[in-house]
C-alpha cells in the first residue's frame, strides 16, 4: 500500500487549553540533568516585525547532553540521560516569547553540531515550520552537514546568542517573514 | 537508517494561501532549505508528556452533567505510509462546543459558552493504531476572516507518530457541510483528494443505537516502518 500522509491544517488561535496547559513541559532538563543548563528563549515576529501575541506554539525536540536522543533508532537511546527529556512545548506570550529550561546538547552522530529542532505552529501557519537552533560561537558549527547548505549570509538565524547580563541565557527571534527571515527546512 | 518519502507536491497546503488572510504576514516567503533526514529528524518523543487519565477519551464525562449539544463518536486509525496501524501515537484532540464557541479566553464570538463542556481529550492509540473519543458535534462559527466568513463544523487533531517529521496538527471536518466549499482553510490544499481525506465519514457500524452517531476519521502520518521498536527489542 501507497498511502499519501494526510494534510496539515493550522492549529489556530484557540488550541491553548488542550496543548499547552502542562507548563512543566517548559522543562527538558530536570533536577540531575547531566550536562551545561541553560534558559533558552524564543521570540516569534511576523512579517510586520510584531511579535506574535500569544497565538504561536514551539516545540522542541533535542539530544541529550550527550548527543544521545531517547528514541529507539538512535542505538545510544538506552544510555540516554533518565533526568533529561529530549521534548519541550510552551506557547508564547503576549510579547511573542517563550522560555525553556534545558541543557546544552552534545554533538548527535559524531558529524553534527550541537543543535535543536524546533516546530512552530501558529494561527496563519497552515502547517508546522522547522528549524534548528545552533549555538553561536561553537566550534564545531563549521563542520555541521545541515548548516553547510544554508547560504553563509542567513546562517546567522540559525545562531542562538547569548543574552547580555544574564548568566546561561540564549536568545534567539523566529522571523516568519521579510527582512532576515530565519532559516526554515524542509522536511 | 532510511529517510522518509518526501511529500507529494498539493497533497499539503501552501504556506502563502492568500484566502486565508494569516497567512500573508505569517507565511515564509524565501525557499525553505531541502534537509536530508538525519537523526534529528528520525527520531522523536516517545508519548508520556501528558499523563492520560482514564476519561481523557470521552469528553462529555468531564463535569457532571453531560453538556448540550448531538452526542457523537469520532474513531479510527493511525496509518503509516504503508496502510499500517501505528501504535502507541499520542491523539489529542480540541473543539468548540454545540454552539460554535471555544471555553477560550480570547474566543469572543456570542454563543453560549456550555458550563460542562471544555472540548479537550486525548489518547494513546492501541496495538493497531485505533483511537476512539466521544464527545459532542462542535458548531460552526464565524471568524471575521472575509465578509460573512464562517468557518465548517470541525474538530483539530494533534498527532504524535514515530518520527519528528511525522508530527501532524490537522482539522477533521463532517460530510455534507455546504461550509466546505467556501472555507480558505480547506482549500489551502489544492489536491481535491487530500482534502477530502480530511473530512470524516459517516458510519452506521460505529453508531450506537440509541446513543450516539458515528464518524470514521483515518489519518495517515509520514513514515514507512510502522515502529522501530520491535527490531531493537529489549
Ligand atoms: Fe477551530
Amino acid at each position: 500500500m501507497n498511502l499519501t500522509p494526510s494534510a496539515s491544517q493550522t492549529v489556530g488561535p484557540f488550541f491553548h487549553y488542550a496543548l499547552t496547559t502542562n507548563a512543566a513541559l517548559g522543562i527538558l532538563a530536570g533536577e540531575g540533568a547531566q550536562g551545561e543548563r541553560l534558559r533558552l528563549v524564543f521570540r516569534v515576529v511576523d512579517g510586520e516585525g510584531a511579535p506574535t501575541p500569544a497565538d504561536s506554539m514551539i516545540e522542541l525536540w533535542q539530544a541529550d547532553a550527550h548527543g544521545r536522543y531517547g528514541h529507539a533508532l538512535d542505538s545510544q537511546s538506552c544510555n540516554a540521560d533518565p533526568n533529561f527529556c529530549g521534548f519541550g512545548r510552551l506557547e508564547t506570550d503576549s510579547n511573542g516569547t517563550c522560555i525553556f529550561e534545558t541543557v546544552k546538547p552534545g554533538s548527535c552522530g559524531g558529524l553534527q553540531a550541537p543543535h535543536i529542532n524546533v516546530a512552530v505552529f501558529a494561527r496563519g501557519l497552515l502547517k508546522q515550520l522547522h528549524t534548528r537552533v545552533y549555538f553561536d560561537g561553537e566550534a564545531l558549527n563549521a563542520n555541521d552537514p545541515v548548516l553547510a547548505l544554508v547560504p553563509e549570509d542567513r546562517r546567522t538565524t540559525l545562531m542562538a546568542k547569548p543574552t547580555p547580563g544574564q548568566a546561561n541565557t540564549w536568545s534567539i527571534e523566529i522571523r516568519l517573514q521579510g527582512e532576515a527571515e530565519t532559516v526554515f527546512f524542509d522536511l | 537508517m532510511n529517510e522518509y518519502p518526501r511529500m507529494k507536491p498539493g497533497s499539503q497546503p501552501e504556506f502563502l494561501s492568500p484566502g486565508y488572510k494569516s497567512t500573508i504576514v505569517r507565511a515564509p516567503l524565501r525557499p525553505l532549505i531541502a534537509l536530508p533526514h538525519t537523526l534529528s529528524e528520525l527520531t522523536g518523543p516517545v508519548y508520556g508528556h501528558n499523563p492520560i487519565g482514564p476519561t481523557d477519551n470521552d469528553l462529555t464525562l468531564h463535569f457532571a452533567e453531560p453538556p448540550q449539544g448531538e452526542r457523537i463518536i469520532v474513531a479510527g486509525r493511525i496509518l503509516d505510509e504503508d496502510g499500517k496501524g501505528v501504535p502507541n501515537a499520542m491523539v489529542e484532540l480540541w473543539q468548540a462546543n454545540a454552539a460554535g464557541r471555544y471555553q477560550h479566553k480570547r474566543d469572543n464570538h456570542p454563543a453560549p459558552l456550555d458550563p460542562n463542556f471544555l472540548g479537550a481529550g486525548r489518547m494513546i492509540t492501541d496495538q493497531d493504531g485505533n483511537y476512539r473519543f466521544v464527545t459532542i458535534k462542535p458548531g460552526a462559527y464565524p471568524w471575521r476572516n472575509h465578509h460573512n466568513a464562517w468557518r465548517p463544523a470541525h474538530i483539530h487533531f494533534s498527532l504524535f507518530g514515530t518520527a519528528f517529521v511525522s508530527r501532524l496538527v490537522t482539522q477533521m471536518y463532517f460530510p455534507n457541510d455546504p461550509l466546505l466549499q467556501l472555507d480558505p482553510v480547506l482549500h489551502s490544499v489544492r489536491d481535491k483528494d487530500a482534502q477530502e481525506r480530511l473530512v470524516s465519514q459517516f458510519d452506521l457500524s460505529m453508531t450506537e443505537p440509541e446513543w450516539a452517531l458515528g464518524y470514521r476519521f483515518d489519518i495517515v502520518l509520514r513514515g514507512r516502518k510502522a515502529t522501530p521498536f520491535e527490531e531493537h527489542g529489549k
